[in-house]
């Protein structure tokens, strides 16, 4: 068995349709909306802010705090039980991770930036678009950043290197899948994000990598685009 | 709370206007429903009233009924008041505002009787379909109670009961038909507040601020009170409640119209 077509009829290095907007959350100090086909993410920017317990101070630098968070009615099938679980913290954690090269808060020390990302509807990339969408709100809450940072996952579906996997290809019946979400950081295109679930050899790897660069240039063209479209600024 | 903020929008109250360029006490900011922004959920709605947003999902599960209710489905309602709507709320369990609001909504529906429980039963004493309604705020520019209450009711109306082989559900076949609701049942929710001697609805988180007392007044289509709380630090008369109900019950016919 070879997989041949997607089961969406998309091109393999095609991403689902791709919207993204700056500014919906006004009462946050920068937020983005984020649509990857049919997962949707928010996020939502507070800071810098006085930070609590104290203890957690940094007089040398400002802490960034990401929290990923799946709505209760996001899924498929089964209510998600609120509350931070097990993966929840996990993908806060390599979220923070992620963005936290490209953002520069040595000129607000002693204090948080808060990040929150909120799903509402999801269908596989929940951390890629969750990524993507913090990214847009981070530079939207006017936070010192040196990049901007895109995400996406990369999949092999049975033999074939895929862009943006969505939940039918991520759960595929007729042969193994192996599921790789990758952040890329604009400008030197270095890696921010690497996980894999799944088996893969060295040069699909390789390859893998190659794809998310070039998904990711795409997808970094949209950030910005909406970014630009808030402030009103023309594209050259 | 400053004083001479409070007495600045009283002053604004005496000349009929608010500060956000309102020109009634008990007029509402713009209101918007939309239907199924989600996939997965069995039903869904967006609300906005001016700069407020809520999202309500439901979720449908086939469950053993309670033994004191042995031939009816269940309801319940949840509020998660995320920390990304808002700089004053914080990550963790449900703050006793979210909880204040998920059980008046609830009340409302389920006093009301608008959902025909007896209907969401399978087998009695085995099984009954579940009804799982979570809000959850997006922005929070003030009513997020009045939000909530039109976006459940419009996620209900949403909502499409899943395939059941008697079995398992299948979640990914959604079947045509709708959740027993009788609509002229189903009620609107109006808070009113009072600041000073004055009555206002909709209040934006400057107002609410400011808030003697509020009361959230659920109404039927007929005009029938189906739940009500009173809150804020102060109290309020038998003529204040009068007046008070009067306006809920006025402003339900305007919201009634987004159902």
């Amino acid at each position: 068995m070879s997989y041949t077509k997607r089961n969406d009829g998309r091109k393999f290095d095609e991403t689902r349709p791709i919207e993204a907007k700056a500014g919906v959350i006004k009462r946050a100090d920068g937020s983005a909306y984020f649509k990857m086909g049919k997962t949707t993410a928010y996020a939502a920017v507070y800071g810098p802010r006085e930070i609590h317990p104290k203890f957690l101070q940094d007089p040398k630098n400002g802490k960034l705090r990401c929290f990923y968070n799946m709505m209760p009615f996001s899924s498929m099938g089964d209510r998600v039980r609120p509350g931070a679980n097990r993966r929840a913290k996990e993908i806060a954690m390599v979220t923070q991770k992620a963005l936290l090269p490209v953002v520069d808060l040595t000129e607000s020390p002693n204090s948080v930036v808060d990040v929150f990302i909120e799903l509402p509807q999801t269908d596989a990339g929940t951390r890629c678009a969750g990524i993507c969408a913090a990214s847009i709100a981070l530079a939207d809450a006017g936070i010192s950043m040196n990049g901007m940072v895109a995400a996406v996952s990369i999949g092999r579906v049975d033999d074939k290197l895929v862009v943006d996997l969505d939940y039918s290809e991520e759960s595929y019946e007729d042969g193994t899948v192996a599921d790789i979400p990758i952040a890329v950081v604009s400008g030197t295109e270095e890696i921010s994000l690497l996980q894999m679930d799944g088996e893969l050899s060295r040069d699909e790897l390789k390859q893998a990598l190659e794809m998310a660069k070039k998904a990711c240039s795409k997808i970094d063209k949209i950030q910005r685009d909406a970014l630009k479209k808030k402030y009103g600024v023309k594209n050259e | 709370m400053n004083n001479q903020q409070k007495d600045h929008i009283i002053s604004f109250f005496e000349k009929g206007i608010r500060f956000d360029g309102r020109k009634k006490l008990d007029e509402y900011r713009k209101i918007k429903v939309e239907k199924g922004f989600s996939e997965n959920a069995e039903g869904s709605a967006r609300v906005t009233i001016g700069d407020t947003i809520v999202l309500a999902g439901v979720k449908l599960s086939v469950e053993e009924p309670y033994p004191d209710t042995p031939d009816k489905g269940t309801m319940m309602v949840n509020v998660e008041l995320l920390p990304l709507s808002s700089p004053d709320f914080e990550p963790g369990p449900p703050a006793i505002q979210a909880i204040e609001i998920a059980r008046v909504v609830d009340r409302g529906i389920r006093e009301s009787g608008a959902i025909d429980t007896k209907k969401l039963c399978i087998k009695k004493e085995e099984k009954a379909w579940s009804i799982l309604i979570d809000i959850c705020t997006l922005n929070d520019d003030g009513n997020l109670l009045d939000a909530s209450a039109l976006a459940v009711v419009a996620a209900l109306q949403d909502t499409k009961m899943p395939s059941y082989n008697g079995k398992v559900v299948d979640y990914k076949k959604k079947t045509k038909d709708s959740l027993p609701l009788n609509l002229k049942k189903m009620p609107t929710s109006c808070t009113v507040s009072k600041i000073g001697n004055h009555f206002i609805v909709d209040p934006t988180p400057e107002e609410e601020e400011k808030v003697d007392a509020r009361l959230t007044v659920e109404v039927e289509e007929d005009g029938t009170l189906c739940a009500l709380q009173k809150g804020g630090d102060k109290s309020l008369t038998a003529e204040d409640i009068d007046k008070m109900v009067g306006i809920g019950i006025e402003k339900s016919k305007e919201l009634r119209k987004f159902l």
